[in-house]
């Protein structure tokens, strides 16, 4: 299977001078269409920024990115909102959904942003989570698990290429923890979304087609006993 | 619009105190403008519906008491009746008095000295124009205290008598105070204070406040060159607003309120939106990070501050109209025009969204890597 998403030898470099912190030291990965990988590692390891290069948020000091055709560390400011809008799905710590909006326009909103080919149909989509019962509520009305489904939904409404996940079971017990990796491992597989999962919580690594440890920056595979 | 008029519902109650805070300030405006409106129409109403261009005063007659100060003789008329672009010059006496109907009505009038038949004798709407010495015709607002034709107007403290003949359409006030128009040597006894049966000093006839200039359709006259010529100081119509008792003072301090009134209008939607802004901090890098881009968000939410602003200054309107239509009728010096209230309109909302688009280019600002990591 061919890379949808690879970096070569990415690293970024934070803060100037004296304090320069290195958060990512020359890392290199390949995902492939329909693989869910999982990144575990302790805080400040450089983990979210994997993500925040990964989905176009920050350009890498020096290294390549490519999203399928385009090479995310020359395109332009403009070009990169349209590659977040088009090809990027993400699903963030706690949902972070808008608490103005009900379920459903939770996974509509994409859709407003601009232009999409052939996206999915919002209330599907939603069924398909486990969500349409609740089609109308807000947030705030919703438990974490199902805040997590939702935020799935909005992300894959685009039917994205890549799937950045960041921590996703922060906020949720063990048992819904399961329910919703295992609900990304099926999307990830059905819809054929190469997937990034960043997480703490090796009790949902068997989701996982591949765990990598990020330790200092540095991507590796897992150390045997921290499994 | 999606987002923008979902979130106008959800937070309707903070929305709603906003507006309630844009829809007072519109009350406020409106009825500050139909303030300010009524005020000069009492002050000023008089001159403003004078036909004439500009009058012409005694030499270096301080701006503010030129009315009440100023002298000029009939050396002045010829002078200016010469001037290039000059169709009519005509002597004007101006003088506030204290009066009694026959009837025992008390009333002020400013009466206005003019010659019979001339271009500033008024047109009258009841009853007929002044024909001689010992008439006058009064303002319709005089005539709505009371005053009628037929009454006799006993001048106090000389006794001098006028009998009311006419009544003019509309308000005619000075200096809040209801006009007479008089023959110019009635009032030239009355202002020399002559009794009935004195004898008359000829330079009394000679004597008048101003030189009132009507120019040709058109025409520019050259004010400082009739003065040099008239040993006067002409005034333009307008710029003779300030020597009426009180207009001045009264107009720049109902400015000064309506600024005010602007900058807090302003600034009030500025800090509601910025503190808007920063709370959505988290949300906004989200929808950025989820592919949103900056014009997308701006139009968003201006278009929130543009909905927020038109509905409740519309609302606000309504209410001040609505008060204003009734103190109009009290006897409460106010009126209300269609030109200062939709310019006060503007102004409100053009304000409103400078101050919310200051606070809105703070979203161009939010990093959409905050949407990542824990930081809720």
């Amino acid at each position: 299977m061919t890379a949808v998403l690879s970096l070569s030898d990415v690293t970024l470099l934070h803060g100037d001078g004296d304090e320069t912190v290195r958060a990512l030291d020359s890392v290199s990965i390949e995902v492939a269409e329909g693989e869910l990988v999982a990144v575990v590692g302790p805080s400040g390891s450089g983990k979210s920024s994997l993500l925040a290069v990964a989905g176009a948020l920050t350009t890498p000091t020096s290294g390549q990115v490519r999203l399928g055709d385009v090479d995310l560390t020359t395109a332009s400011p403009r070009e990169l909102t349209r590659v977040r809008r088009q090809r990027i799905g993400f699903v963030f710590q706690s949902g972070n959904l808008v608490p103005a909006l009900t379920s459903l326009d939770q996974v509509r909103l994409p859709l407003t942003f601009g232009k999409v080919a052939d996206a999915r149909d919002p209330r599907e989509l939603l069924a398909e989570v486990g969500m349409e019962h609740k089609a109308r509520r807000r947030p705030h009305e919703l438990s974490g698990g199902e805040r997590q489904r939702v935020g799935i939904a909005r992300a894959l409404v685009t039917r994205p290429e890549v799937l950045l996940v960041d921590e996703p079971t922060a906020a949720l017990d063990r048992r819904r923890s399961q329910e919703v990796v295992g609900l990304l491992a099926r999307e990830a597989h059905e819809h054929g979304v190469a997937s990034i999962m960043v997480t703490h919580d090796h009790d949902v690594l068997h989701h996982c087609d591949r765990v990598l440890e990020m330790v200092d920056g540095r991507l590796g595979p897992v150390v045997a006993e921290s499994v | 619009m999606f987002l923008a008029l979902r979130e106008l519902v959800f937070a309707r109650g903070r929305f709603a105190l906003m507006g309630a805070v844009v829809a007072l300030i519109a009350i406020l405006m409106v009825l500050l403008s139909g303030l300010s409106v009524g005020l000069a129409n009492d002050g000023v109403s008089g001159l403003q519906r004078m036909p004439v261009t500009s009058l012409a005063f005694q030499e270096d007659v301080s701006k503010d008491s030129a009315f009440s100060r100023s002298v000029v003789g009939e050396n002045a008329v010829e002078s200016w009746s010469k001037q290039d672009g000059v169709a009519e010059a005509e002597p004007f006496g101006n003088t506030l008095v204290n009066a009694r109907t026959d009837k025992g009505l008390e009333i002020d009038l400013a009466l206005f000295g003019v010659e019979v038949g001339s271009f500033l004798d008024p047109d009258v709407a009841e009853g007929s124009p002044i024909a001689g010495e010992g008439e006058v015709v009064v303002s319709g607002t005089a005539a709505e205290e009371g005053v009628k034709i037929g009454d006799t107007v006993v001048l106090q403290p000389s006794g001098t008598e006028l009998k009311v003949v006419g009544v003019l359409a509309d308000q005619h006030t000075f200096g809040h105070v209801d006009l007479g128009y008089i023959a110019l040597k009635t009032w030239q006894e009355i202002r020399a204070g002559v009794r009935a049966g004195d004898a008359v000093p000829d330079r009394v006839y000679d004597e008048f406040t101003a030189v009132a200039v009507k120019a040709e359709d058109s025409a520019e006259v050259d004010l400082a060159a009739g003065d040099e010529a008239a040993g006067t100081t002409s005034l333009t119509r307008e710029e003779s607003y300030g020597g009426s008792p009180g207009y001045t003072a009264e107009t720049s301090t109902l400015q000064l309120i309506q600024g005010f009134l602007y900058a807090i209008s302003a600034l009030v939607v500025g800090a509601f939106f910025t503190v808007l802004t920063i709370q959505r901090r988290q949300e906004i890098a989200v929808l950025r990070a989820l592919g949103a881009s900056t014009g997308y968000l701006l139009r968003d939410s201006l278009m929130q501050s543009i909905v927020l602003l038109v509905a409740s200054a519309g609302i606000g309107i309504g209410i001040g109209l609505a008060a204003g239509a009734a103190l109009a009728t009290t006897s409460m010096p106010f009126a209300l025009e269609a030109g200062p209230v939709i310019g006060a309109t503007v102004l409100l909302l053009v304000l409103g969204l400078a101050g919310a688009a200051v606070a809105v280019v703070r979203l161009t600002r939010i990093d959409p890597l905050t949407a990542l990591g824990g930081s809720r």
